[in-house]
């Protein structure tokens, strides 16, 4: 479904700041597979995202989706196939439009825009259901304006765009990160159930190390522009935080180190 | 009066012009001061040479439009800032307004034009007598109404069909773009496309207000757009001061009344015996610079005089919202 090829990615090149953030990346992504990608700072998580997602793009290697060479696709191309969920609550919506509206956007992800109503009956009444499964009571706030939710709220309604129309591939950078625990816990379990309900291909950057082995059938760890630890299946049914870290050390010869993940909730 | 107010449904265009690049797509675009002369130009240039004036005015609202899709083009793809793409399409539209118009000046008081037919059109079914009948209590009777409800009937068509657009999914995508930019293109939207054409609307009803005026006011002149983006952002900003803003359609609302309360100011300022014409400029900067700080300094008073309540309540060992404690919560 997905399909990295040697990604490559420097920046600064020839310069004092020069970093290389991807040294030849590899991945496959099966269809329904999700993968929770952790690591430690400056480990090149987010590059990735933004090389697949388009936002960057690699100095070497491809970006394939279902078969698709899609390297030279612009960002907003390239978002036919992809959904995404950002990890600032903010980035994610329109503040200043209504739910309603945001949704609408969101619906045309994988269509031509047209000059008909972006908000008709009918889809006011399917945009109703779908909110209606996050069990926060946004389907009687279609008319309110996003800026007003909460950043739990934002975060969710954000998932449910990125994900009620079925995207090849879904991308979430982080997207717990910026919420306190009991809001990022409503929406860890909302993401498991969207992705297990369609089925979705994931890919999920995580700071939450038991997050990270709690979801998902695969987990991969970066450090230096690599993946330099890979489990799935029974291994990664077995892992904990422990024994991550242990992998790390012994692969890396140093402690894991980042100011920001959580080794434990 | 009568008259401000007919200017006001003139200019009422040109500012849902400037509500369509300052509040949509949030861009300050300075074009407004070259393409509105670039509309009066084209058409009275047209006009002069024989072209039907109805004409005449679609071709200026195209003009306009080529210049906001240059502006919209030096920005997105030539990645130069809002403001500075908008400047330079200004200055560049000066020297292009001389050539348009051959001179700095182009009269239009004998000529056939927009008003003038409207005028006649009018007088020919007699609905003059009917209006003034009317308002005959109030003892007013006006040259005629037919510029007053022709250019309201424009003004209107003109805020229908943006209320429109922007209700569809391309509308939405282009007022998410100037919501969150990023956002957009996650969803798909290719954003550099929908800020140019987004540029070209906005300026082609500029361009065609600024058509309007010159046949409103039977000449063309290439210093007529001098701060014409100011006098938009203060309909804009004074409309949505006193008739708030809450949904598109309600803000078009306000973006008209604006640019009538804007005309009704400026005349009443000019009425006061110091002033005079040419300090209009100043009298609308010094409008709009009120309209931008007068809001926040009441909202800054209203907030202390909130604070100022709840600490005497307080002292007077009322109970206040939130201030109990509350352990649950925690």
């Amino acid at each position: 479904m997905l399909e990295l090829k040697r990604i490559t990615k420097v920046f600064n090149e020839g310069t004092a700041d020069e970093k290389i953030a991807l040294r030849g990346v590899d991945l496959t992504l099966a269809p329904g597979d999700f993968v929770t990608v952790i690591g430690s700072n400056g480990a090149g998580k987010s590059t990735l995202m933004n090389i697949i997602s388009g936002r960057l793009s690699p100095d070497i290697g491809e970006v394939w989706i279902n078969g698709r060479n899609v390297t030279a696709l612009k960002e907003h191309a390239r978002a036919r196939y992809i959904g995404r969920v950002f990890q600032d609550p903010m980035a994610g919506t329109a503040p200043h439009m209504t739910i309603e509206e945001n949704l609408a956007l969101a619906y045309n992800r994988t269509k031509r825009r047209t000059l008909r109503f972006g908000v008709t009956k009918q889809k006011r009444e399917w945009f109703r259901e779908t909110l209606r499964t996050l069990h926060l009571g946004l389907e009687d706030r279609l008319t309110a304006k996003v800026g007003l939710l909460s950043g739990g709220e934002r975060q969710a309604l954000s998932l449910l765009m990125a994900t009620f129309t079925k995207p090849d591939v879904l991308l979430l950078d982080e997207h717990t990160a910026a919420l306190d625990p009991a809001r990022a816990e409503l929406v860890t379990e909302l993401t498991k159930k969207i992705v297990e309900r369609h089925n979705l291909t994931t890919l999920m950057v995580t700071h939450n190390m038991e997050q990270a082995i709690r979801l998902g059938n695969r987990l991969i760890m970066m450090d230096g522009g690599q993946i330099i630890f890979a489990a799935e299946g029974k291994e990664k049914e077995e892992l904990t935080v422990e024994r991550l870290l242990e992998a790390f050390q012994r692969i890396r010869g140093s402690q894991f180190a980042s100011d920001r993940t959580v080794l434990s909730s | 009066m009568f008259s401000s107010v007919e200017a006001g449904l003139i200019y009422a265009v040109m500012a849902l012009g400037v509500y369509l690049s300052f509040r949509i797509l949030d861009f300050p675009d300075l074009t407004v001061d070259g393409s509105f002369v670039t509309g009066a130009s084209v058409a009275a240039v047209l006009i002069v040479n024989g072209a039907n004036p109805f004409a005449a005015s679609a071709a200026a609202l195209l003009a306009g439009f080529a210049a906001g899709v240059l502006t919209g083009l030096l920005h997105t793809k030539g990645k130069i800032n809002p403001l500075l793409s908008g400047i330079l399409m200004m200055i560049a539209l000066y020297s292009i307004n001389l050539r348009i118009m051959g001179k700095s000046n182009v009269p239009l008081l004998q000529q056939e034009t927009v008003i003038t037919k409207i005028t006649a059109v009018w007088q020919k079914v007699g609905l003059d007598a009917a209006l003034n009948h009317l308002v005959s209590f109030t003892g007013f009777a006006p040259r005629t109404w037919a510029v007053l409800v022709s250019m309201a009937i424009v003004a209107l068509v003109v805020k229908g069909l943006l209320d429109w657009l922007l209700k569809t999914e391309v509308g939405i995508a282009l007022r998410a773009t100037g919501d969150n930019k990023p956002m957009v293109a996650s969803f798909s939207a290719n954003t550099d496309w929908l800020i140019v054409s987004g540029l070209g609307l906005s300026n082609a009803l500029v361009a065609f207000s600024g058509a309007l005026v010159a046949q409103y006011g039977g000449f063309s002149d290439v210093g007529m757009g001098i701060g014409m983006i100011v006098i938009g952002l203060a309909s804009v900003i004074i409309g949505e001061a006193l008739f708030g803003a809450r949904s598109v359609a309600r803000a078009t609302w306000a973006v008209i009344g604006g640019a009538i309360v804007y005309r009704l100011i400026l005349a009443l300022a000019l009425r006061v015996e110091f002033l005079e014409t040419g300090d209009v400029k100043l009298i609308t900067a010094l409008i709009v610079m009120l309209a931008l700080v007068v809001p926040n300094v009441l909202a800054a008073q209203k907030e202390r005089q909130r604070k100022k309540r709840r600490a005497r309540q307080l002292e007077r060992g009322e109970t206040v919202a939130g201030a109990e404690t509350n352990y649950k919560s925690v």
